[in-house]
């Protein structure tokens, strides 16, 4: 394969199993390219909030001593990935981008990490994000923000934004992230990568800190449609410790990708493309034609209640949150306001300094909506516009085998830029909220570069119905194959 | 204004935050501005439709019960503490409770 002339930090994970058993380079070797290049690049983009060089390290030489032996590798085997900082990896810190779990030690893995690990990944570390997943930009996190790697002036999204740059600027080969709102496939979108959202329940959320438990998702990101499906694969499945977890059989996420997709149908739904920026309009509409070109039919379809999507999440998912936060309250782990000498004030203190602005914001308002008196208004009406919602999705697919969409109305905007309208970043949400309160999978695949001003990349997403990610990866692998990253 | 300056300290008293005046004058504006635009949803029509509380899909056995069996989890008291920032004699330390008037 002539490795010596590629950069191991650009490889898939099928490039690395051949160079691997080819002896062309050591697991160990490959590694330690990814902490170099951590060390050089990441000062920039700032995507780790911890690198653990030993574990990474220790986990290499065991696939170095399988190659050794002429063992069968496993499906990962030397794989470096980052996975997102609320997701626990045992003995590692585990932050949640917060001041309040600053000095927090994980007592156990995530299933999802334990899945990657027995699959022979190696973990390089813990990436940064928007505080307890709450964003759209990695500018809540409680330490300091990322930049995009396309624009080093510019947000890499959120709230997975750590993810997302590290595997866009090859600190990683696959990340893992979390997706509730929209948090995978918005910075996969703004970082030029792929990003998938699995259907609610594919994946495991045992170990994974809970922001709101009916919306929240694990998932993959990676360069490629291939490294995401083979990723998703060796995560997904029944898990006896998440009572949420689909009794449904992982299906051949691989065997679909070089399936044809002549004769399908693609759903677009006029309500995602009302007022929309033509600079992100216009490549979504030749991706679009694209897979017109590949023998697709285009079907023009409704979703009539797109427009109080945002409403709905932001209630359910506020008022999910303001009972999944209670438990940080300075008692059993994370930090501690040291001056009240009386119980309650020591929960408020700590909670006041240990939670950023943006998590306070969704507590007070989470707990406003669950209030005596303002339940029904709020809470209750939005669990039935759910349903309207999610109705929308089951009717559609009635006529379409997927759906297509922009991922988010706006390229990265730059650091700063939207920080102070709380509103105004919700509302950027807009294409990415339907399909968590559905609970379908969605991906997020470049989809081309804006060309006004900056060169800034456009997410394509495709929706399909429950535990159909088969489709969603077939129909994403033939946009790749054809061209329909570089689209524009 | 839907919301007042009461109804965020009211509600910041039920999250158990003790909000700054500053932060109280600060999130008022922000909180009702969003709670406003929530407000949209009363546009729709809902008397008929059930709320959806989780995303349940049909599988043939209910996976969400089994055996009420203990399984182990912590290798020991001590992991279960390890990251406490006060603990003694096996326990969580806080501080007292007062009792409130």
């Amino acid at each position: 394969m002539l490795l010596t002339r590629m950069d191991p930090t650009t490889l898939t994970i099928d490039q690395i199993r051949s160079a691997l058993t080819a002896r062309e380079i050591s697991a160990e070797e490959l590694t330690r390219a990814h902490l170099v290049q951590i060390e050089r690049k990441d000062p920039e983009v700032r995507s780790y909030l911890s690198v653990c060089g030993e574990r990474a390290v220790a986990q290499a030489r065991k696939i170095d001593g399988l190659i050794a032996q002429g063992d069968p590798l496993p499906r990962l085997a030397g794989v470096p990935v980052a996975v997102k900082d609320v997701i626990l990896t045992r003995g590692l810190q585990t932050t949640c981008a917060s001041r309040i779990l600053e000095n927090y030690l994980a007592p156990y893995d995530a299933t999802a990490v334990e899945r990657l690990e027995s699959a022979g990944a190696v973990i390089l570390g813990k990436v940064n994000c928007d505080e307890f997943a709450m964003g759209s930009s990695t500018e809540n996190s409680g330490f300091f923000p990322t930049h995009n790697p396309c624009d080093l002036t510019r947000v890499p999204g959120g709230s997975s934004g750590g993810s997302a740059a590290a595997v866009a600027a090859n600190l990683a080969t696959v990340a893992l992230g979390s997706d509730t709102g929209g948090s995978i496939r918005q910075p996969a979108a703004l970082c030029g990568i792929v990003g998938m959202m699995g259907t609610y329940g594919r994946v495991s959320r045992y170990g994974l800190v809970a922001f709101a438990s009916s919306l929240d998702h694990i998932g993959p990101f990676g360069r490629s449609v291939r490294d995401v499906a083979v990723t998703l694969e060796t995560i997904a499945g029944r898990d006896p410790k998440d009572s949420t977890s689909a009794e449904v059989p992982v299906a051949d996420y691989v065997a679909a990708l070089d399936q044809d997709v002549r004769g399908l149908k693609v759903g677009v739904p006029n309500e995602y493309f009302k007022g929309l920026n033509p600079e992100i309009g216009d490549n979504i509409q030749q991706g679009i034609d694209l897979l017109a070109k590949l023998g697709c039919e285009v079907v023009p379809i409704s979703l009539p209640h797109t427009d109080y999507a945002i409403g709905c999440y932001y209630i359910i998912c506020m008022a999910e949150a303001s009972s999944n936060l209670a438990r940080y309250d300075g008692v059993r782990y994370g930090f501690r306001a040291s001056e009240p000498t009386e119980l309650r004030a020591m929960y408020k203190k700590t909670r006041n300094q240990g939670f950023g602005a943006e998590v306070k914001r969704r507590i007070m308002l989470g707990t406003y909506v669950l209030s005596s008196g303002y339940y029904d208004a709020y809470y209750l009406k939005a669990q039935k516009v759910r349903t309207l919602i999610a109705r929308d999705f089951v009717e559609a697919f009635d006529d379409v085998d997927v759906i297509v969409t922009p991922t988010s109305p706006i390229p990265a905007f730059k650091l700063g830029e939207r920080f102070e309208d709380p509103l105004q970043m919700y509302l950027a949400d807009i294409y990415t909220v339907t399909a968590s309160l559905a609970g379908i999978p969605g991906i997020s695949v470049p989809c081309g570069k804006t060309r006004g001003g900056p060169r800034l990349p456009v997410g394509m997403q495709i929706l399909a119905k429950h535990y159909d990610e088969a489709r969603l990866l077939q129909v994403a692998h033939a946009f790749e194959k054809a061209g329909g990253f570089e689209i524009a | 204004m839907t919301l007042t300056e009461k109804d965020v300290r009211y509600v910041a008293e039920l999250a158990h935050l003790e909000l700054t005046d500053e932060e109280v004058k600060k999130f008022l504006p922000q909180l009702d501005s969003i709670l406003q635009y929530m407000q949209k949803l009363n546009e729709l029509d809902t008397t008929q439709v059930e709320p959806m509380a989780q995303v349940i899909y049909a599988s043939k056995e209910n996976p969400a019960l089994r055996p009420d069996q203990p399984r182990k989890t912590f290798a020991g008291q001590d992991e279960a503490l390890a990251n406490a920032p006060e603990s003694g004699a096996g326990c969580f330390k806080v501080p007292h409770v007062i009792e409130r008037e």
